[in-house]
């Protein structure tokens, strides 16, 4: 087995990350121009870059060549970057003018002078362009080495975003606290990963496979790769915010803007997920199409995994709703409910390929798009230069702008769960994958959850719609660009029509091969499941949007 | 084609009020709903199967998550389409309703009102599991703001209890469908949401255990929208705090989407799991009726004495439904109906009187007769019908009910045993003599005795605005034709019993094999079918 891959055809797969690369060295030049147009245009230039990159995923990407490139999981390594770099755009767009609101408003009211070199600060955007691109590089990892370095460049440029996101001593906090935090989470995964190159000798994810495969054809996988998994699945959990590596969130989230907070919660997230589906799936997981003995539906993995993810699973749902319940600021709210969602896409993760990792993606489509919906318009809003962050700045503002009030109102609607919104056919998908993978108590649980989550996402509806203004929100007006508030709109109007257009974006990412043991006696009956699923699939290729 | 302008009138007009202007949204509603109206009665006239059962039309789908069986399919059988023509019949009336009452921010309560319509129609309409629960699910978020926005003193509480209370149920009901939906594809390998071929699968492919659970789990979102005896305390709060229109809607529509899922979702679904909880759920029918009854008597709201009522009368339709026989069922089918009818114009009569006194409080008012006869008069027949007058709709829901629970036993020679036993009729009749006492005191209060009106805000004073002393021509014309109605099932309800029967013997399928098999389990053998027992009990 040759360490050494084809570089042609990995280059040729990594195009649209080198398109990000490259257009994040070029914004932090141009970032540095000395005209102010120029800088001006560096979000514009960004998103450009986004849609090039989006353009050459979907333009040149084969499954083929990624499977020649060691990409374990081509149709996932090639929905997950789509996602990434869809929300990546919205997200772009809702922190255009935001890093310098603060100093306008200061000059503005003439607390300082002004300072051309301090008005628009392009670096931010390369950053932004950085963690995303190293978010994109995660699903494709072909070895354990790539993997880390992936997650790395996510996660460092995240450190310095919240950190310059404000001046307030507050964000320096937290961007302190999400550092220290963040090195020893990498620390932990680090292990995990050194504890898997003992167990298996090596570092490239299809040997690891094997290896494991055997092991568990000989009785299970040994005590050393055991608990590196265990600890890389902990390690992974910071990024996903997820119990019980969650502290921080409420903090970070707290501490960074309105749109930094955006950024965090999605992308990292989506980035901690696409490891951890990397990871598991060298764990002999034969997934939700195996039949045990008794007919009942099996998940692949090791009993002492599968057991991790059921409690980090379980705690992370309860854990977030309860936190929810109790918050003040909006954004502590929302971090929160980021935890809690954390905690239903791994049950999704734990339903295992076919269904359950369709659940995930859409899952991640519905909370990455409704998440910029909601960050879309509390970052349109603004208070003497700052951001609007508790629900008493927020009371009645719908009087005064209705749209955004109604971007909230759909953004928690969805998060919600409440039909038809996207977040409603999320939820069914990942009930679906959960009940079928046979893990109907933590379906329970997160029903439980998603009816608790209810009286705080109401709160996020009523608190602006329903409330008479108060005097804290006397001073909220709209913040100087209409990007922000553009990009929640056109995501309030994607989590209400995309539903429609559902059957295209599902059933095309069951492209999991399971491996089975090596020495495994029976041939577990898959044939009969497996056909109807690919049936299914091709349906759906040929499914059209619904006609009414 | 008409089924589908029917559900997006409700829409279209919604959104042309957005677009509108305040003055103009109301005459808009009005006129949306009674195109919607005309658009049902159309559907009605085409609609075959009056008297033969099944669902029409029959083809028409329109895939969502195709590849997972979610397809838009809109049909009705003739419960459902009774319900559709209740709920297009209440709205444009609690329209109208509202024209007066509603002075702010009208736009937005006209348009959330036809959007209620829409999904209410949605839910009666669709033939997929989970439309049904998009419809049933979504007519929360109107109500919400309807409540919020337009209701009384304690609007905010009000619609946040009954928000929470009702997602809460229905989360464990979605999740009982998608379980059924999961062993189907299991077993069939095609994912599929259609009514008919989960009720099919479930009632014959499932297990004692799994038709238990999940006929617990469709429950307790029904039992909490219903709502049954315990889980109501979401109820007197909103129906007292929402605005008139809101109440007629709620009280008259809203309730049965519960009901009306135990009747198409709950009881075909699981015969088995529905006949080990029958006992269970008619006892807590049985103390609906009577404790809500006892609640009743001593309040001195109107509003939320009709209110409590509601959960007693539902109490009636719990007892009829899980009387597992023809005869109940039917019956329950007619009191949903009715109490649509009769409620819902109790709401509006109630409405109208606040509207001029400013006061729901009996102790305040009385003897109105003598000013307002003409809105006495539609208050006596309301109540009435609502006590279960014989000649007037309440009474053959009521009655049915009653005698469905009465039948039963387990030895009925008529081929539908029940686990009931006539005792549960006679303690549950009681319902009617309480039903008939606290109703009839209000009356007698606020219509009959000598006149009293309140203090300080006199009928008078308040004549500044644009109301008479008695009721104006809009309000009589509102309440007319809910009238004529009531006489009409009232006086000669045949037509709509044969209209429900053969889907109440669609229901009832597979249950005189179910509970002979319970019946046999608690030692009690069925002496005219002994051969099918002998075999369910192997």
């Amino acid at each position: 087995m040759s360490s050494f891959l084809p570089m042609g055809p990995k280059i040729a797969v990594l195009t649209p990350e080198i398109i990000v690369f490259g257009g994040s060295v070029l914004v932090s030049i141009i970032g540095l121009s000395r005209s102010k147009t120029l800088r001006k245009s560096v979000p514009l230039l960004a998103a450009c870059t986004l849609l090039a990159s989006l353009v050459a995923l979907a333009l040149g990407y084969s499954t083929e060549a990624a499977e020649q490139a060691g990409v374990l999981m081509p149709h996932f390594n090639k929905i997950i970057k789509a996602i990434i770099l869809v929300v990546g755009i919205g997200l772009v767009a809702i922190s255009v003018g935001h890093i310098d609101r603060r100093m306008e408003d200061a000059v503005a009211r003439g607390a300082t002078t002004f300072d051309p070199m301090r008005v628009v600060r392009g670096e931010f955007y390369a950053f932004m362009l950085l963690s995303i691109c190293g978010a994109m590089l995660i699903p494709g990892s072909p070895d354990l080495i790539w993997l880390f370095l992936a997650l790395e460049l996510t996660s460092l440029p995240t450190y310095i975003m919240v950190a310059m996101s404000r001046g307030t001593r507050r964000a320096q906090e937290a961007a302190v606290k999400y550092f220290f935090l963040g090195a020893m989470s990498t620390a932990i995964f680090l292990y995990g990963f050194a504890l898997i190159y003992g167990s298996t000798g090596s570092l490239q994810l299809t040997t690891i496979r094997e290896v494991f495969a055997d092991q568990t054809g000989r009785g299970g996988i040994d005590t050393l790769g055991t608990t590196g998994l265990i600890l890389c699945i902990l390690g992974f959990c910071y990024k996903l915010a997820a119990a019980p590596m969650h502290f921080y969130a409420p903090d970070v989230y707290e501490g960074a803007s309105n749109p930094v907070t955006g950024f965090l919660s999605f992308i990292p997230k989506i980035a901690g997920f696409a490891a951890l589906a990397l990871l598991l799936s060298t764990v002999g997981w034969s997934g939700h199409a195996g039949l045990s003995e008794t007919g009942t539906v099996i998940s692949g993995l090791p009993a002492p995994i599968l057991a991790t993810l059921w409690m980090i699973c379980a705690l992370t749902m309860t854990l977030g709703n309860i936190g929810a319940l109790l918050q003040k600021s909006v954004k502590r709210m929302l971090a929160y409910s980021s935890i809690s969602h954390s905690g239903y896409m791994v049950l999704a993760i734990i339903a295992g390929p076919g269904l359950g990792f369709e659940a995930l993606l859409f899952y991640l489509i519905s909370y990455g798009v409704t998440n910029l919906a909601i960050f879309g318009a509390l970052s349109g809003l603004q208070k003497r230069g700052e951001d609007v962050e508790s629900f008493e700045e927020l009371s009645g503002i719908g009087r005064r702008y209705p749209g955004l009030a109604a971007w909230l109102a759909i953004g928690s609607g969805s998060l919600m769960g409440m039909p038809p919104l996207l977040g409603f056919w999320a939820k069914l998908m990942l009930f679906m994958a959960g009940i079928q993978a046979g893990h109907t108590p933590l379906v329970i649980i997160a029903a439980i959850n998603s009816a608790v989550s209810v009286w705080y996402y109401l709160r996020l509806i009523g608190v602006p719609t329903l409330s008479p203004p108060g005097t804290s929100s006397d001073g909220v007006i709209k913040g100087p660009s209409s990007w922000p508030r553009f990009a929640g709109a056109v995501a309030a109007v994607v989590v209400i029509l995309l539903p429609l257009f559902a059957s295209r974006i599902l059933g095309n990412s069951a492209d999991f091969t399971p491996v089975r043991p090596a020495s495994s006696a029976k041939p577990v009956p898959t044939t009969t499941q497996e056909t109807p699923r690919e049936e299914n699939a091709q349906l759906a290729l040929h499914c059209s949007p619904t006609r009414l | 084609m008409i089924q589908y302008i029917l559900l997006l009138l409700p829409l279209i007009s919604a959104l042309v009020i957005v677009l509108s202007s305040q003055r103009a949204a109301k005459w808009i509603a009005l006129i949306g709903s009674t195109a919607a109206l005309i658009a049902a009665a159309i559907f009605a006239v085409q609609f075959p199967h009056w008297t033969t059962g099944g669902f029409w039309p029959d083809l028409n789908t329109a895939p969502i998550l195709g590849n997972f069986g979610v397809d838009l399919q809109i049909g009705v059988d003739s419960v459902s389409l009774l319900l559709v023509l209740l709920t297009v019949f209440l709205t444009p009336l609690a329209i109208a309703g509202s024209f007066s009452a509603i002075t702010m921010r009208m736009r937005e309560y006209y348009a959330w009102f036809m959007i209620l319509e829409a999904s209410m129609l949605l839910a009666f309409m669709s033939r997929d599991m989970i439309f049904f629960y998009v419809g049933y699910e979504f007519t929360l978020i109107p109500m919400f703001f309807l409540i919020s926005i337009w209701g009384g003193p304690m609007r905010g509480p009000a619609a946040i209890k009954f928000f929470i209370f009702t997602f809460l149920g229905s989360v464990f009901t979605l999740a009982s469908v998608i379980f059924v939906a999961v062993r189907h594809f299991d077993s069939t390998g095609t994912w599929t949401f259609a009514i008919a071929d989960l009720v099919k699968f479930s009632s014959t492919q499932l297990s004692d255990k799994e038709q238990f659970w999940v006929f617990v789990g469709l429950m307790s979102g029904f039992a909490i929208k219903t709502p049954f005896f315990p889980t109501h305390a979401w109820l007197p709060l909103a129906h007292d705090q929402a605005p008139t229109g809101g109440s007629v809607i709620l009280a008259g529509v809203l309730l049965k989407l519960g009901t009306y899922g135990v009747f198409r979702f709950a009881l075909p679904m699981a015969p088995i799991g529905a006949v080990e909880c029958t006992t269970f759920f008619a006892i807590l029918g049985i103390i609906a009726i009577l404790y809500m009854g006892l609640v009743c008597w001593v309040q001195t709201d109107i509003k939320k004495l009709i209110a409590y009522s509601s959960v007693s009368h539902m109490g009636f339709v719990v007892l009829g439904l899980f009387a597992l026989n023809p005869i109940g069922l039917q019956g329950a089918v007619m009191y949903m109906v009715n109490h649509g009818l009769s409620t819902g114009a109790l709401f509006l009569c109630i409405g109208m009187m606040y509207e001029r006194y400013h006061t729901k409080d009996m102790e305040q008012l009385g003897g109105l007769v003598s000013k307002m006869p003409v809105w006495s008069f539609f208050m006596i027949i309301f109540t009435l019908s609502s006590v279960g007058l014989p000649g007037l709709n309440g009474f053959v829901g009521e009655f049915l009910s009653l005698m469905g629970a009465f039948v039963a036993e387990h030895d009925q020679p008529s081929g539908y045993p029940g686990v009931l036993h006539p005792w549960y009729a006679v303690v549950a009749a009681l319902g009617l003599i309480l039903g008939a006492m606290y109703l009839l005191i209000m009356l007698g209060k606020i219509v009959w005795g000598n006149l009293r009106e309140p203090h300080g805000d006199a009928h008078t004073e308040h004549a500044a605005s644009e109301l008479p002393t008695d009721l104006n021509f809009r309000e009589i014309a509102i309440l007319v034709p809910i009238a004529l109605a009531c006489l009409a099932i009232g006086l000669y309800p045949k037509p709509l019993l044969n209209a429900v029967e053969p889907c109440v013997k669609e229901v009832l399928v597979n249950y005189p094999a179910a509970i002979n098999a319970y019946n046999a389990r608690r030692g009690l053998v069925n002496p005219s079918t002994p051969v099918k027992s002998a075999e369910a009990t192997k």
